[in-house]
């Protein structure tokens, strides 16, 4: 008992023993930070923001991917189907009305979801400020793994492939051109295709895990739809990123030209 | 069996640490991990050297007191506490990493002790539920559903012991929250203060510096009680439903 604080005091039991009875002092550190009422602040509410925002991209990428595989039915058609975006709800409203309504609404989701993505991703740095010297993964996915840096390719890749295919400013065949004319010389170019083709593959990482995320942020899993939700999740992905994958590939390989 | 350890030494919250290599022989493969690190701290004090702070307490695998990462996993390589992790796990010869609990949320206190005051806090804004105090009442008088009663249960089994924030990679404390929030939650006389309960929660765990859940699932493979991601899916649905309707935290 060499170790008795000012705080203790020493009581005596009989015959001169005694015994130290130590006062637990429990410091009660200050709160680090009052809790954010702002409802945008919550983790959660960014989370649902993120699903939200998501499932708007991957509505828009379905029906993308879909009027994409009119290059299989040549380049009148294709061309066409792209003029036809720009007139859809004439003479009611002007030209490109609905297109640029779309064009808005996507902006508007990929901000959201960089917003909420960044967010999380500082939270998380200040959530783990001294790293393991040693951490095993138990049973993370990869798809879930490359979800930030994954995330953050598509972005660059979705800011190339506008100025590529839809202001062709760094299209092998220029801006003044048809949009067949520039689907075809992007993908004849090999370095370009090979772009295309692993930012669709990190799409496909980034759907396999996003979409099962969403369900889950927005409350809509349970252990009994568990594996109707993981199945949801690998049937998507893998059908977009075939899907996208299809009219590259084939150009590259001279099935269309 | 013969092992080398190499474990987290912090004198203090404001000293950096560092891994300290020990060896420890004649490790039985009854022991539990926690007597093996007696044995290795009885060594430490014969040799005047300061014993290895940890947290433990019962024992048995009830009281969500211990909590290592053992070679980079939340509480070792079998799925329940380190208390009740044994040394037939490990073979002799073993190089054993031994570290705190790491999170934004559980500053180190000494070694292999951190802070879980934080866990504390959240319990404190919305783990309750409030009942009139006085006799008990008649059990009967308030039917629960079997399947949300058996669900409810499922949450309570939660010791606070941390894994989840510990093996999470964005430091989440989410499957402890919402264990909190389900087990309350499903339960009728956990309704009045069910929609505060889980804004309240929610924005206390991201004041204390736990990370947000991103539903990787490293959480619940580790969770010695085995709660389940669907947990976390319905405290998200419970704040939503919440915000909907209209529901405010006070501050």
């Amino acid at each position: 008992m060499s170790r008795v604080t000012s705080r203790s005091s020493v009581c005596h039991v009989g015959r001169g023993r005694t015994f130290a009875a130590v006062a637990t002092v429990t410091q009660q550190p200050a709160q680090r930070g009052a809790p954010n009422t702002g409802r945008f602040s919550s983790s959660v509410v960014k989370k649902a923001v993120m699903a939200v925002s998501g499932i708007i991209m991957i509505l828009y990428l379905i029906a993308h991917m879909i009027g994409n595989l009119k290059a299989f039915s040549g380049a009148e058609s294709f061309n066409e189907y792209s003029g036809w975006i720009r007139t859809i709800g004439e003479p009611a409203v002007p030209t490109q009305t609905v297109l640029w309504i779309i064009r808005l609404v996507l902006l508007a989701s990929v901000v959201a979801h960089f917003w909420a993505a960044y967010s999380l991703w500082a939270q998380a740095r200040r959530a783990r400020p001294v790293a393991y010297v040693t951490k095993k993964r138990v049973q993370q996915s990869f798809a879930s793994r490359t979800l930030r840096w994954g995330g953050t390719i598509i972005l660059l890749f979705i800011i190339w492939h506008i100025l590529d295919l839809t202001v062709g400013a760094v299209n092998p065949a220029g801006g003044d051109t048809t949009p067949y004319e520039r689907l075809i010389a992007s993908f004849s170019n090999i370095p370009i295709t090979l772009f295309y083709v692993v930012s669709m593959l990190l799409l496909g990482l980034h759907l396999r895990h996003g979409i099962w995320s969403a369900m889950q942020s927005l409350g809509q899993t349970n252990r009994r739809r568990e594996r109707s939700v993981n199945a949801l999740a690998y049937v998507v992905a893998t059908v977009l990123t075939a899907g996208f994958l299809l009219v590259p590939l084939s150009i590259a390989f001279g099935l269309i030209d | 069996m013969n092992l080398t350890l190499k474990v987290w030494r912090q004198v203090n919250p404001t000293v950096k640490g560092k891994m300290v290599t020990y060896h420890v022989t004649d490790v039985s493969p009854d022991m539990s991990f926690l007597e093996m690190l007696d044995v290795l701290n009885e060594q430490l004090i014969l040799d005047n050297d300061d014993p290895i702070a940890f947290d433990h307490d019962c024992r048995e695998g009830i009281c969500g007191s211990c909590g290592l990462m053992i070679n980079g996993i939340a509480h070792g390589p079998q799925q329940t506490t380190t208390c009740q992790l044994h040394m037939r796990s490990f073979s002799d010869g073993d190089v054993i990493d031994i570290e705190p609990w790491r999170s934004g949320g559980f500053p180190v206190v000494k070694d292999l002790v951190v802070d879980r005051s934080s866990f504390d806090r959240i319990i404190a804004v919305g783990g309750y539920i409030s009942a009139p105090t006085g006799t008990a009442p008649e059990a009967h008088s308030v039917p629960v559903p079997k399947q949300d009663s058996d669900a409810a249960f499922d949450a309570a089994t939660c010791i606070d012991c941390g894994a989840c924030v510990a093996a999470c990679p964005n430091g989440s404390s989410m499957l402890f929250t919402a264990a909190k929030v389900a087990h309350l939650g499903l339960m009728p006389q956990g309704q009045p203060e069910r929609d505060t309960r889980v804004l309240k929660m929610v924005a206390q765990q991201d004041a204390e510096n736990f990370g947000g859940c991103t539903n990787i699932g490293e959480c619940s493979a580790v969770c010695p009680k085995g709660i389940s991601m669907e947990t976390i899916s319905r405290l998200n649905h419970d704040l939503l439903g919440a915000l909907r309707a209209g529901a405010v935290p006070a501050s």
